[in-house]
């Protein structure tokens, strides 16, 4: 793949962004959250088609025009969310849409025949009539790869494959992993983790800010060096550090959260032990990759998600929190890390949007909801945060993501929190908007609030916090000041095992 | 990926043609069939026919403004009819001075009876307790609200007729009747009062309390509502309750209006209510809705179905059409449903 340029409306995702992978070989592409990864594999598997640049594979320039396509010439891209029918069998998963037999009918003998043939190859003991559902996620996506298999396929595309992988399962993944390769077959690894890369990779690619920015043989990098690949800009002058808030007395903190088990896995580690403490008038920052277990912190200590153990602790008093309701009494405020699903209700107008977590603020005779007094709530926040809008009553859903997201911030903002956690505050919106938020957030903290920033764009976490608290799966890696910290500091700290700092 | 990367300059109004059809279509279709059939025939425009038009779709009407409620947090209430019957046969035995004296009628039994207002307290507690057995089963068993009520619809509709025993308990006290039979001022029926005071109420309620904007955030989107420290599940479960309040209302007026209660009574309300409910500009997925659209909604199915009568359309004609347009009302409603997701 070369040059490849891919636009997206109000943002140029890709551009000259390329990709080469050699036959019978294992190669890394890498790069940060946001870096074209995902839309780079998305067309090579026809998913999406690219605005400019050439494809060529096996020799031959070739246009993927869908994923069905793709996967006729034998490139098969293996997703991060399974793409299994749960309530059918294994043969049927491997074999859907191409069942053997004769017309109409299926021929489940030798479905089931071919099936085992192709588990075998994979040294797997799986029966072909158990149903999907019912295995583990490792199994499942033993699955994913036979289908694969069965296609026929000559480069297999694998999308943060050990994301949600136990040590055992990956071990066992990478064995598999080099069969294929032993095969002939070609494999892109998408990872965060580096030193799989170095384990089992023979090449990588990196990408950042949409363009090919390097590669090579992994035998001939480093760790440090692949690092430096990855986040390359220098110290990004668009978020200028602020002056510091005087800090004060410890509001929330949070002992020993822990939480297994999730939608696919009921035995994954969600949350491990994950303690941190944040003080008024400062904002700690959280920074780690997609999955860390950042937002599932967030979600736990506002009482969105339960937990297993754990303690919160706030002005000395340890709380109970069962609900959102009962953090919002207890003072702290989530604006949640996606926008349209979890915060905005689009088909209200801005007013009734700004005032929906501060009904009691606004109450006359105990039941009505006096318009007068929510109106002046409304244009006091429309001041404060700069909200560009049209009219209070306009729906929400006509304004910028920027404007939507101050409507959000202005809800909780209302409330007078204690304690205001952010999750990817800056997420969708411009870089004109994203510094008002920011701006807005410091004000926050100068005015007393402890702030949780949760984000995946390292600069704006190094802009934002006072101090960074870093995790990975599940767990606090780290903690450091953010005068000490930097880029590649924190991409270690975020990537690797051992804690840093 | 998916980035919203508008300029920062202040938004523009957006001309919203679609809102603007969305919340006046039906009243500007209402006025059209009137029109229409005033036209086409002149005994439909006479205040006598308009009232009675009104008195046949008061009890739509009652039932409508409850499903208005479960519609608006993207619910559905397919018990309504059964629930009705059940409620109206238990008000009537109420009115006719308990289980044993129900199938007494004429002059004897007027002492035993007791008065009209024991009779709607007896058929809105039916109702409130039913609609709050579904709404519980919703929220705590975690149930869908078409399966809790499809299930709620056969079983009400059994206890109806265990409670019947198979005859009909007709000929109330006066009192009672008066509420489905008497007129106010000599030309405005009862039940029009009736729907149309509790219509006003129910406005009032979703449009100027902090509840009716509870109701709102949670059909709009549930895990925003939750997140903003709204108890999602009392709302959901609140408004099956007042379903059933508005269906025990409903199953007193039409016992009134008819002087009986059967255990057959409102057979098939629910598509009528719903459709009411749904060409009103109440959106099935939820959030968006007026008791105002309602109220024209429900008049709207009335005029259709009482010109059709002057006109001399065959019934199995007029269910064709209510069929028709309650598939064309969602689909504008899935079409208005996609552009906001878009704006």
């Amino acid at each position: 793949m070369t040059q490849i340029g891919k636009r997206f409306p109000g943002v140029q995702a890709l551009d000259d962004a390329g990709l080469e992978v050699l036959p019978g070989e294992i190669h890394a592409l890498l790069g940060e959250n946001g870096a074209g990864k995902s839309t780079l594999i998305k067309i090579l598997s026809g998913a999406q088609q690219p605005d400019s640049g050439t494809i060529e594979f096996g020799g031959q320039r070739v246009t993927m025009a869908s994923p069905h396509d793709a996967q006729r010439r034998g490139v098969v891209t293996i997703y991060q969310e399974f793409t299994l029918a749960p309530n059918m069998t294994i043969a049927e998963n491997v074999f859907i849409g191409r069942e053997p037999g004769p017309g109409v009918f299926v021929d489940w003998r030798k479905m089931a025949a071919e099936t085992r043939a192709i588990t075998a190859r994979l040294g797997l003991q799986l029966r072909p009539m158990s149903i999907v559902r019912e295995l583990r996620v490792a199994e499942q996506q033993m699955v994913e790869i036979a289908r694969a298999l069965s296609m026929k396929s000559r480069l297999i595309v694998m999308d943060e494959p050990t994301s949600a992988l136990s040590s055992t399962e990956v071990e066992k993944l990478f064995r598999i992993v080099r069969d294929l390769k032993a095969q002939g077959l070609s494999i892109i690894f998408v990872t965060h983790r580096l030193e799989e890369v170095m384990q089992i990779c023979d090449r990588f690619t990196v990408l950042r800010d949409g363009r090919l920015v390097g590669s090579g043989a992994v035998a001939d990098a480093t760790i440090d060096g692949i690092i430096r690949l990855i986040v390359g800009r220098q110290v990004n002058a668009l978020f200028a550090r602020r002056e510091r808030a005087v800090v004060g007395d410890v509001v929330l903190s949070v002992e020993g959260l822990s939480r297994r088990g999730n939608a696919q896995d009921q035995n994954a580690t969600v949350l491990a032990d994950v303690g941190l403490e944040v003080r008024r008038g400062e904002i700690l920052g959280i920074a780690g990759l997609v999955g860390a277990g950042r937002t599932e912190m967030a979600r736990a200590v506002f009482g969105a998600d339960p937990f297993d153990a754990g303690r919160i602790i706030i002005d000395g008093h340890e709380v109970h929190i069962r609900s959102p309701q009962d953090a919002i009494r207890h003072g702290i405020g989530l604006v949640p890390e996606d926008r349209k699903q979890q915060a905005l209700f689009l088909a209200l107008a801005v007013r009734i949007n700004l005032s929906m977590a501060s009904h009691k603020q606004i109450t006359s005779w105990g039941i009505f909801i006096d318009e007068t007094a929510e109106r002046a709530m409304v244009a006091e926040y429309r001041k404060k945060l700069n909200i560009r809008m049209a009219s209070p009553e306009q729906l929400i859903a006509g304004l910028s993501g920027g404007n939507q997201q101050k409507v959000t911030l202005a809800r909780w903002l209302a409330l007078g929190p204690k304690v205001l956690i952010v999750d990817e505050p800056t997420r969708g919106i411009d870089i004109g908007a994203k510094v008002e938020v920011h701006n807005h957030l410091f004000e926050l903290a100068r005015s007393g609030i402890a702030v949780i920033a949760i984000s995946s764009e390292l600069p704006e976490v190094l802009a934002i916090s006072d101090r960074i608290v870093t995790m990975r799966e599940g767990r606090v890696t780290g903690e450091i000041k953010s005068e000490d910290a930097n880029e590649e500091i924190l991409m270690s700290m975020m990537t690797l095992n051992a804690k840093a700092a | 990926m998916t980035q919203n990367l508008h300029s920062d300059l202040p938004d523009p109004v957006k001309i919203d043609i679609i809102g603007f059809l969305a919340r006046f279509a039906p009243l500007i279709f209402l006025i059209v069939l009137m029109a229409g059939f005033a036209v086409g025939e002149p005994r439909f425009l006479t205040p006598l026919n308009l009232f009675n038009v009104l008195r046949q779709v008061s009890i739509y009407g009652l039932l409508a403004v409850g499903m208005t409620f479960v519609i608006l947090t993207a619910g559905i209430d397919l018990s309504i009819g059964s629930l009705v019957a059940f409620a109206g046969l238990v008000a009537a035995a109420v009115s006719k001075g308990g289980l044993s004296n129900r199938f007494t009628v004429g002059a004897g039994q007027e002492a035993a009876s007791h008065g009209w207002y024991l009779a709607a307290l007896a058929a809105v507690a039916v109702g409130l307790l039913g609609g709050f057995l579904q709404g519980f089963a919703i929220t705590r068993l975690k149930v869908p609200p078409f399966v809790v009520t499809l299930g709620g619809m056969s079983a009400f509709r059994g206890a109806a007729l265990l409670f019947a025993a198979g005859g009909p308990i007709s000929g109330f006290e006066p009192g009672f009747v008066w509420m489905g039979q008497g007129r106010i001022l000599g030309q405005v029926p009862v039940p029009v009062v009736i729907f149309l005071g509790f219509a006003v109420l129910a406005h009032i309620v979703l449009r100027y309390t902090r509840y009716g904007r509870q109701v709102y955030a949670v059909g709009g989107n549930p895990e925003a509502a939750r997140l903003s420290g709204l108890n999602v599940r009392a709302v959901t479960t609140s408004v099956y309750v007042i379903m059933g309040f508005f269906a025990g209302l409903g199953a007193f007026v039409l016992s009134a209006r008819l002087n009986s209660a059967e255990a057959v009574a409102g057979t098939g309300y629910e598509l009528t209510v719903i459709a009411s409910v749904v060409i009103g500009g109440t959106s099935l997925f939820g959030g968006v809705g007026t008791i105002f659209g309602t109220v024209v909604g429900t008049i709207l199915i009335g005029v259709l179905l009482n010109g059709l009568v002057l006109m001399n359309v065959s019934a199995y004609i007029q269910q064709i059409i209510i069929g028709i347009i309650i598939v064309l009302a969602v689909a504008f409603d899935t079409f208005a449903k996609s552009r906001r997701r878009t704006a």
